[in-house]
Formats: C-alpha cells, sequence, structure tokens
C-alpha cells in the first residue's frame, strides 16, 4: 500500500467518526474534580442501547462481573462483588457515573476494586495487548454512562 | 465495531429466549468431605499465627454439590486416573541409567508419605526453593541422566499428582526456617498484594477480599493450594499450580511469569503457607 493511500484511507476514517472524534479527550486529560466530570469526553451523547450491550459484554465493561442489575435479567450470571446497580441513578448523578465509570479510584479510594475503564493508572506487567489502551473507549464510557441513567428504581 | 455491537445484540437476545437468571447465593457449604466414605479430609482450620484469616477453608467447600460428590467418590473422581497414570512411571525405568523411581525410593505409599504436604522445600544445591516438579527433575537429571519434563508436560503432571496423592489427608506444613525459605515467603506475600495488568487486581482483591462472593460465574475461595494438582471440570484435565497461576494472573490482563519462575516459586511458598493445616486433597476436583 502507498503511503497516500494509506493517508487517505486515514482522513477518510476520520470523517466517518465525524466531530465527536476531534472532540474526545484522552484518558491522561480527563479531570475529574470533586468526584465528577461534567462533560461528555467525546463532546456528544452517549447512546443507552449500546451501553446496555457494553455493560454486559465480558470483553468491554463487564460489569456484570461484579454487579447484579435486574435490567439485564437475561443474561445468567450476576456477579456480587459490588452492589446492585438497581437504582444507580437515584443514587448518583450523571457526573458522578462518568467519574465512578472512568476511573473509580478517585471516587471510592485507591483500595477499591473497581477498575478504571478509561485511566492509564494500571498494574503492574499489563499484557502487550492491552499496553497503552483502556477497557473502554471513549465512545463506550458515554454509552455505559447513558444506559447507567436509566437505572431509576424511582 | 458496528459489527461487533450487532453480534452482541443479537446474542443477547438468543439468551433472554432460552435463560433465566440463576439465583446465586455465595459463601462456602456446611458439609464434611470424606473420600469413599473413609478418608476424612480436614477442609476448615484455624489460620496459624499472623494470618488475614480466623479459619482457613478449602475450595472444596465452593464448589457445586456434584463437583463436590465427585471428589468424595475415588472411582468417580476423573484425576484418579492420573494417580494412575503416575504409578506406571513411578515404576517403569527411564533415561541412561536404566534407573526407574521405584529402584530407589520402593513402594511410594511408604517412601513418599507425607512429602508432598510439606513442598516447596529448601534446596541447598540450587540455592532455592523447589517443588514436587523441580524435585522430580532433579532426581530425573542427577540420578537417572534423563531429560527434565517440558512445564505440564502429561508425564510430569501425573508423576507430580502420585506423589501429592500419597499425602492425602495429612495437613500441609512447610518449614520457613530452612535456608532463606523465609525471604521467598515475604516476596510472595509481596506479590500476592501487587495488582497487575490492565484491570488492576491482586490476589488479595479476589480471594482475600472477596472470597464467597460469586464473580459473574465464578464462585471465589480462598485460593488455596492443597488440592494440586487439581482435575479441572472446564477443561477436562489435570491443571498444576503454576498453570493455576498464570490463568489467575492473565485474567488481570497482565503478562504472566515463567513456571517456575522465582516470581511463580515465591508465590508457591507463601499461598501454601496461607493453607497451612489444610488436608492434601490430590486429586481435588474444582469447576
Ligand atoms: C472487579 C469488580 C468490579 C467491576 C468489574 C465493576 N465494578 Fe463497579 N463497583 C465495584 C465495587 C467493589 C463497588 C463499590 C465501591 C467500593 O466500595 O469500592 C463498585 C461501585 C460501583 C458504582 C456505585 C454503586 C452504587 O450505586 O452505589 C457504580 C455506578 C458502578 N460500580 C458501576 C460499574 C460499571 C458501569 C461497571 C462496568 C463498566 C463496573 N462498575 C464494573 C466493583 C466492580
Ligand atoms: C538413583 C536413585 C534415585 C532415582 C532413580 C530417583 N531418585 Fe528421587 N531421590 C534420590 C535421593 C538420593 C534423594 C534424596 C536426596 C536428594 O534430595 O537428592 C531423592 C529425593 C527425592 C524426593 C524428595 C524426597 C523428600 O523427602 O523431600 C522425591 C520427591 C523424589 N526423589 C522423587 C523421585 C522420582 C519421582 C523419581 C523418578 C522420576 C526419582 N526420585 C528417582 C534418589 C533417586
Ligand atoms: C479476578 C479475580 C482473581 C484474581 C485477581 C486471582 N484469582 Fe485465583 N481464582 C479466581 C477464580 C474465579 C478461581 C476459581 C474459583 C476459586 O476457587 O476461587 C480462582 C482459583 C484459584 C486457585 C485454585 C483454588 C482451588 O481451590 O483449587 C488458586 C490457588 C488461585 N486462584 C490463586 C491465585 C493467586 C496466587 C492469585 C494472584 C497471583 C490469584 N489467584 C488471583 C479468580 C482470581
Amino acid at each position: 500500500m502507498t503511503k497516500s493511500l494509506i493517508y487517505s484511507l486515514a482522513v477518510a476514517t476520520m470523517a466517518l467518526g465525524g466531530t465527536a472524534l476531534a472532540e474526545t479527550i484522552a484518558p491522561d486529560a480527563v479531570e475529574i474534580v470533586d468526584m465528577e466530570v461534567n462533560a461528555s469526553i467525546t463532546g456528544s451523547a452517549g447512546n443507552a442501547t449500546d451501553g446496555r450491550d457494553a455493560f454486559a459484554d465480558r470483553k468491554k465493561g463487564n460489569c456484570l462481573a461484579c454487579h447484579a442489575n435486574s435490567d439485564l435479567k437475561e443474561q445468567l450470571f450476576h456477579g456480587e462483588v459490588g452492589p446492585s446497580l438497581d437504582g444507580a441513578a437515584d443514587r448518583w448523578n450523571e457526573a458522578q457515573l462518568r467519574a465512578i465509570v472512568i476511573d473509580s479510584k478517585q471516587v471510592f479510594g485507591e483500595q477499591t476494586v473497581m477498575p478504571g475503564f478509561y485511566s492509564l493508572n494500571v498494574g503492574i506487567n499489563v499484557a502487550e495487548d492491552f499496553k497503552g489502551t483502556t477497557i473502554l473507549t471513549a465512545e463506550e464510557v458515554e454509552d455505559v454512562v447513558a444506559y447507567l441513567m436509566t437505572l431509576k428504581d424511582n | 465495531m458496528i459489527k461487533m455491537r450487532t453480534l452482541t445484540a443479537v446474542m443477547s437476545g438468543l439468551l433472554a429466549a432460552t435463560a433465566a437468571t440463576a439465583v446465586l447465593a455465595g459463601g462456602p457449604v456446611d458439609e464434611a468431605l470424606i473420600i469413599d466414605g473413609e478418608t476424612e479430609i480436614t477442609t476448615r482450620t484455624a489460620a496459624p499465627e499472623g494470618h488475614p484469616f480466623d479459619e482457613l477453608i478449602s475450595g472444596w467447600h465452593y464448589r457445586t454439590d456434584e463437583t463436590r460428590a465427585l471428589q468424595a467418590d475415588s472411582f468417580q473422581n476423573p484425576g484418579m486416573l492420573y494417580v494412575e497414570r503416575g504409578e506406571e512411571i513411578w515404576n517403569t525405568a527411564d533415561g541412561a541409567a536404566g534407573k526407574s523411581c521405584a529402584d530407589c525410593h520402593g513402594d511410594a505409599s511408604e517412601s513418599m508419605k507425607g512429602v508432598g504436604a510439606a513442598y516447596p522445600k529448601w534446596d541447598a544445591a540450587s540455592n532455592r526453593p523447589v517443588n514436587i516438579e523441580l524435585q522430580i527433575d532433579a532426581c530425573r537429571k542427577n540420578n537417572m541422566q534423563a531429560e527434565p519434563y517440558k512445564f505440564d508436560a502429561a508425564d510430569q503432571k501425573a508423576l507430580t499428582t502420585y506423589i501429592r496423592h500419597q499425602s492425602q489427608g495429612m495437613p500441609v506444613g512447610i518449614d520457613l526456617s530452612q535456608g532463606e525459605m523465609q525471604s521467598w515467603w515475604d516476596n510472595g506475600k509481596d506479590l500476592y498484594y501487587t495488582r497487575t495488568g490492565q484491570l488492576n487486581l491482586s490476589c488479595a482483591n479476589c480471594h482475600e477480599e472477596n472470597n464467597g462472593n460469586y464473580i459473574r460465574a465464578d464462585h471465589l475461595s480462598q485460593g488455596n493450594v492443597n488440592g494440586f494438582p487439581t482435575y479441572r471440570l472446564k477443561q477436562s484435565e489435570m491443571v498444576s499450580l503454576h498453570n493455576r497461576f498464570r490463568g489467575c494472573i492473565r485474567d488481570t490482563r497482565a503478562e504472566f511469569p515463567a513456571a517456575f519462575s522465582d516470581e511463580l516459586m515465591a508465590l508457591e511458598v507463601y499461598v501454601t503457607w496461607r493453607g497451612t493445616g489444610l488436608a492434601v486433597e490430590t486429586p481435588a476436583v474444582r469447576q
């Protein structure tokens, strides 16, 4: 493949991504202030339906590994390492939920078992395939946050 | 990306049609392990001094009714096939010296009784702790002029299972006063509490803080080693201890150390100590 062809492919891909991609905040540039991240880290609102999938997907959020969630009762196994997320949006506002998903250590403290899903502050010896990457992309973070906002009891 | 999402949606749709949420209630079962109605196995015991737990509990208590029943019946326990294979190897000559293990050690039920319960042990010759696998390799090299086994070779697992089985029912207890065992214990402890990988989890996050809880479909135990090598139903085969360690480390999305490396030997020393007083179960059955 020639360099110019690669270049035009890259431009085309970026164009497909649209403006949202251009405004994405990198993991090490996200600022968590008073346990909140106020604005979307992609510049646009997430999609709750996609967020529901990412929440359950073992290769993405795999949130069910640790949390029960009645809204996903069609999924066979729900973990019990963390609290049930039923009514999560009654307990937390959107900016707080975004902070929890991005880097829970900055909300619950360093000792929490919950991984940071958009953080590079991770454990030692990260496997080659995952080095320098985050568990969720910025878009997936926003999708999951949009989905969490639907978990209301009252 | 779009393709992936559609696929996931289709898959969860399929699941929705066929399955209802399983009701999971965590915690160890309150039962006794008696093998063939004869050999009572100590699966719960008071922890040694300086241990984070009050009570040590074998992984057996965290498994399903079916899995526990398999282990309690040595005719049904699939791990017993490996014990039998191990006995064959024990009695078969190998290597340029033309010797078998039995030629020097005789009847394993006598010479190896209690041996597996006391490993890892300090080894002055190599100036580090050795486990059963490394001791077998040392005998093959020095006493039989045979090649050491490749890690997880079928015969290595069978022979290790056979030797550990001779200590079934005997309490795990290692001697930390020999050589530099204590500093290997210290290193193992550091590793046990070190978070690894992109998921940023330590052994303690799962096996100390969350034993008794489900992590998705898996019921977390204290992560004791008294049943190793264990027969895993999921893999339909015997799993060595270092293979299990590596699996747990890999699941944190971390690179895992080589089998028998300093890291994994230190972990083996420390984690074996954490199970002090539990009886050797080999071959245990796990899911
Ligand atoms: C390895 C286990 C683990 C995983 C995986 C995990 N969490 Fe958590 N989570 C926890 C724990 C433990 C807590 C409780 C906080 C604490 O005390 O450390 C928690 C707390 C939370 C809370 C606040 C709970 C409340 O309502 O009070 C939210 C929201 C949350 N997690 C969302 C998520 C989402 C979304 C995902 C997937 C993207 C996820 N978690 C994945 C362990 C986990
Ligand atoms: C030529 C004789 C000889 C043969 C053959 C031999 N060994 Fe050994 N083995 C020894 C001697 C001597 C020791 C004790 C000294 C030492 O540790 O090297 C020993 C020690 C051991 C120990 C440690 C016992 C303890 O109390 O810690 C184990 C386990 C063992 N051998 C297993 C085996 C196995 C398995 C085989 C066959 C693959 C085998 N040996 C073949 C001579 C032999
Ligand atoms: C993300 C959670 C997690 C982490 C972190 C983890 N493990 Fe495990 N481990 C498991 C699960 C799940 C099992 C299978 C169920 C059980 O026995 O807990 C298991 C099983 C084991 C077993 C077998 C227990 C038995 O009874 O057969 C041992 C030993 C073990 N782990 C040791 C370790 C060590 C040592 C570390 C740290 C290097 C570690 N684990 C880290 C989840 C974890």
